[in-house]
Order: structure tokens, then sequence, then C-alpha cells
């Protein structure tokens, strides 16, 4: 047994052991766990995936005369003025003004509020264009300017749902090519797509949050940020297999973080053809080997985690709750797997590369000394479910 | 080598002003004893076009059917490639990896999963464009 204080006084002294959840696993094996929870004090995981509901509050400062913004565009991508005169909300997936969308079908969707957050941490030059109607204190009614991220007086990353636990794989039974948020389908199952970094991700190596809760120091895209609340849609009431690790989407984290101190490679605008825009976000997270438990969740492997391959053609769109089949990561890391007896590409939308990236930086951090561990000042539900919406009175 | 080994050649042209009349592919295969085998072309007349393709023959006749298209005022861009790839704009996601149908994108290493560009393989179908969601490939027209 060890404390978050004792691990913490490790981390300060530069003598922490940390290990990626990929180099637990066969450490665990070589070691035994019992030794191994003894020796090892944190566990990284990683992942780097679209993560479309993320967004950013950003204030600008008052203008003079001063202006109280009713309206606002960022790049020709509309921002949320509906709070206090000079702060706006950014969201990931929101379209630039007069993109075509799907009308032509299928839409490119080239630019959006995933590209303007990446512009942002990359200290681009982005342009606000905001109106007003003008009041006795705020008479200003119109601007338009450049500003880099540096003008603002805050860029907080605000994402109300990322980190999903395990994630479903999409595939295509009809005989039309579908366009989706998990790539692009052909006809027939010739491919299915599918978004998690399996081993490395977060959520399956603490599978009932036992140590990442409200309140953990997180790595979000290279600056330290933390979990703000459960994530929207978190439903960890579900199905699980081995070390109980789920095969469906189960739970989420809401997580917030300093823009200024991000590394640009992590924060990447998205455009999913004849889907719409988003943001993919790189996130780390520190597990503290408290005991043997702790540890042993962070051994599971790509092979044992197990995902539901879903007909992105019906039986998603229409909610049938039909599941096709069931595949495991290190299948879907291979390149194929077989569904229903047949051969199927698989491609991710998630970076394994990126998130084995991220795992090795926030261990180096730790081990320097640079990230220190926190305990959650509040556990996330471990039991609830999902309600579908209410759609007649 | 022997000077009647073949090989295979690809060469990317460029034609500044379209304004040739003349059957190139016809001439190289008639008068150089070339296989050819052409990826993607744009020949527009009064614009600038391009035409990617493959040459097969003996080193001496490939030369001699490039100078001949050189003597056409179209150039053999070697620098330039009709589609090229950002291996800093890719995040190595892998999504274009069931889209490549010759391999010239793929994923070598299942441990590390980097995704990796042979450009030698590359028949520029475009696919990889279509379903790249951060724009790291590139054609050049």
């Amino acid at each position: 047994m060890k404390t978050i204080e004792e691990i913490n006084e490790k981390i300060s002294s530069g003598k922490a052991v940390v290990l990626t959840a990929e180099e637990i696993i066969d450490y665990v094996d070589k070691k035994g766990a019992t030794a191994a929870a003894k020796e090892v004090d944190v566990v990284t995981t990683a992942t780097f995936g679209p993560m479309c509901s993320s967004g950013c509050f950003l204030n600008f400062g008052h203008s003079k005369p001063k202006m109280r913004i009713t309206e606002a565009w960022l790049d020709d991508v509309s921002a949320y003025a509906g709070v206090a005169a000079v702060d706006l909300f950014l969201g990931a997936t929101q379209l630039r003004t007069n993109d075509p969308a799907n009308i032509d079908y299928p839409g490119e969707f080239r630019f959006g509020g995933g590209h303007v957050m990446e512009k942002l941490v990359a200290r681009k030059e982005v342009q606000l264009f905001a109106l007003s109607y003008g009041t006795d204190d705020y008479p200003l009614r119109e601007k338009r300017v450049s500003f880099t991220i540096d003008d603002l007086n805050q860029a907080v990353m605000v994402n109300p749902r990322n980190c999903y636990q395990n994630y479903n794989v999409a595939i295509n039974a009809s005989d039309k090519p579908i366009y989706t948020y998990l790539g692009y389908l052909k006809p027939g199952m010739k491919n299915c797509g599918y978004s998690s970094a399996g081993q490395l991700s977060p959520l399956l190596n603490d599978p009932f949050y036992r140590t990442i809760g409200v309140g953990t120091r997180i790595w979000l895209a290279g600056a330290q940020g933390h979990v703000y609340a459960e994530g929207t849609q978190h439903s960890p009431s579900c199905e699980r297999g081995r070390l109980g690790v789920p095969s469906e989407g189960a739970g989420t984290l809401a997580l917030t973080g300093d823009m200024k101190k991000m590394d640009p490679e992590f924060v990447r605008g998205v455009s999913l053809r004849g889907y719409g825009t988003s943001l993919s976000v790189g996130v780390g997270i520190p597990i503290p080997v408290l005991d043997e438990e702790t540890l042993l969740q962070t051994t599971i492997r790509d092979r044992d985690i197990k995902a539901q391959v879903i007909d992105y053609s019906t039986d998603y769109p229409e909610r049938t709750g039909k599941v096709l089949a069931s595949v495991n990561y290190e299948e879907l890391k291979s390149g194929s797997v077989e569904i229903l007896g047949k051969k199927v590409e698989a491609g991710s939308l998630s970076s394994y590369a990126k998130a084995r990236k991220i795992a090795g930086m926030l261990q180096e951090e730790i081990r320097s000394g640079k990230f220190h561990l926190t305990a959650p000042i509040s556990p996330l539900p471990v039991e609830q479910g999902m309600k579908p919406m209410k759609e007649s009175d | 080598m022997s000077s009647d080994t073949k090989v295979t050649r690809k060469l990317m042209l460029y034609f500044p002003e379209c304004e040739t009349e003349k059957p190139i592919v016809y001439h190289l295969v008639k008068d150089y004893d070339l296989v050819i085998n052409i990826f993607r072309a744009r020949v527009t007349p009064e614009e600038e076009g391009y035409l990617v393709l493959d040459v097969t023959g003996t080193e001496e006749n490939i030369e001699k059917g490039e100078n001949f298209i050189r003597s056409l005022d179209i150039k053999i861009d070697t620098a330039r490639k009709g589609l090229t790839w950002d291996s800093e704009s890719c995040a190595q996601c892998g999504s274009c990896i069931p889209h490549c149908p010759t391999g010239a994108l793929s994923i070598p290493d299942r441990k590390t999963m980097e995704i990796v560009f042979n450009t030698d393989e590359c028949i520029e179908c475009l696919s990889c464009i279509k379903v790249c969601p951060f724009g790291a490939v590139h054609s050049l027209f």
C-alpha cells in the first residue's frame, strides 16, 4: 500500500518509478504483481483522437470604447457570445459560416472550430469579428481585429466529454458507401473504423475510476489540466469483460486546461468528409499504483479489450441496439478483423503512435519531478446509465 | 546490368502551356519501345498540364524517350511529386490505411503503429486525400 503523498515525495526527489501502460504489461509478467506493485509508483496512460465535445472559453479584454459582444466569429467560425461582454465560447464542431456542409455531398468540412483552436495553440493570427447592439455603458457596435492567443487574458480549453472509456467499431453493411465520424465506410462491410488507444487508454486502465476522479491532475495537450466533472453521457453501467473493462463506451471525462501552455502537436483540427469538423486532443493521465489491485488493472492488454461492431448504415442511426459482432483491439490494430466470417480492413481514427508518445512524455515529466499526482476531490459515478432523448409529451 | 535489362521509372511531366499537338505516348511506345502506365493526367489546352506515368524499357530507350519529351518543351519534373504526404501534418491515426490500394501508406510496425509513406508505391489514386482528417496529403494538380 502506498499513498499519493508518498508517491509525490518520491517524484519530488526524482526517485519515482514510472512505467507506461504498455511497459507495465511485460514488467508485471516478469516480476509478478506483488513485487511490481511495491516497485512501481506510477503508470502513465494516454490517448489522442477526435473528441467532438471540446471547446474553449476566450477572454479578449475590453476595447476602447467598450463593447458588449452579442455575436462573434473567429476566422468566420461562429463563437457563442451569450456570456459576459468579452467572453466567448468556441466549440470544436462549429462549421465556418457559409460552409456548404453536405449540400455538395459529401462535404469536405475543411475548417471549423477545431481548426481555430489549433491555430490559437500554434500562436497563429486569428481574426475576431464581433457585433453588438450597443448600450450606454458598452457603446461600441462592431469590431474586426486580428489577434493571437498571447493577446487574450484567458484561453481555457473546456471539454465536456473526452476520453471515452471504450468505443464501438463502425461498419457499413449496406450497398452504398457512407461517411461517418469513424471514417468513410465502403459498402458490403469492406472496411471498419475504430477509435481508442486500447491498452494505453486512460479509463481502460482504471475501469472502476478508483484513482481517476473529479480534480485529478492530467496532461492535456502538454499543459497540466484537470478533470472538472464526469463527462457528459458518462454511463458506467454496461457490459464488462476481463478485469472489469467495458466493451461499450461507458465512462467519460470532462477536462479543462490552459490553452496558452499547450503544444500544437496535440491540438489538431479534424475534417471528416460527409460528417463535419472536430478536434483531436492528446490526453495523458497518470495512475498512482496504490496497491496490487490498481496495478493489476493497468495490465490490461489489447487482446483482452473488446469492442462492439455496429452497422452505421442502419443500426447506429436508428438506435436499434443491434451489435453485429465483437472484436478486440489486438485484431483491430493488426489491420484486419474477421466479422461474420468476412475479412474486413480496419482503420483507426485515434492515433496509437501519438498516444504512445504522450504516455512517454508524461512518464518523463513525472520522473523529472515536473508533474505531481493528485487524489480526486470527488469520485466518478460507478453505476449510472444513459437516458435517450425525451421525444414526446 | 546489361544494356537490354528493362527498368521502370516514374515520371512526372509538366506542360508549362499545353500547345503540343503531338501524341506523346504513341511515340514513346512506337519509337522507343517503352511500356507506358499512366497514373494520372490533367492536360487542358492553353493551361499548364501534368502527366504522371510509369515508363518501362531499357535505360537507353528511356533516356531517348526523355530527350524526345524534352524536345517538345515539356519538362520532366524530378523534384516535385504529384502527390505529397506531409509527415508533420500527419497525426498518425491510420484512417487512410484501408483506403490505400497499393500499400504506399502503411504501418510496417504494429507495435509503434507509425504511418509510413513510400512514394514509389503510390499510384496517385487520391483515395487518401478524401479520407485524411488532417489534410496531410496534397495533390499538386
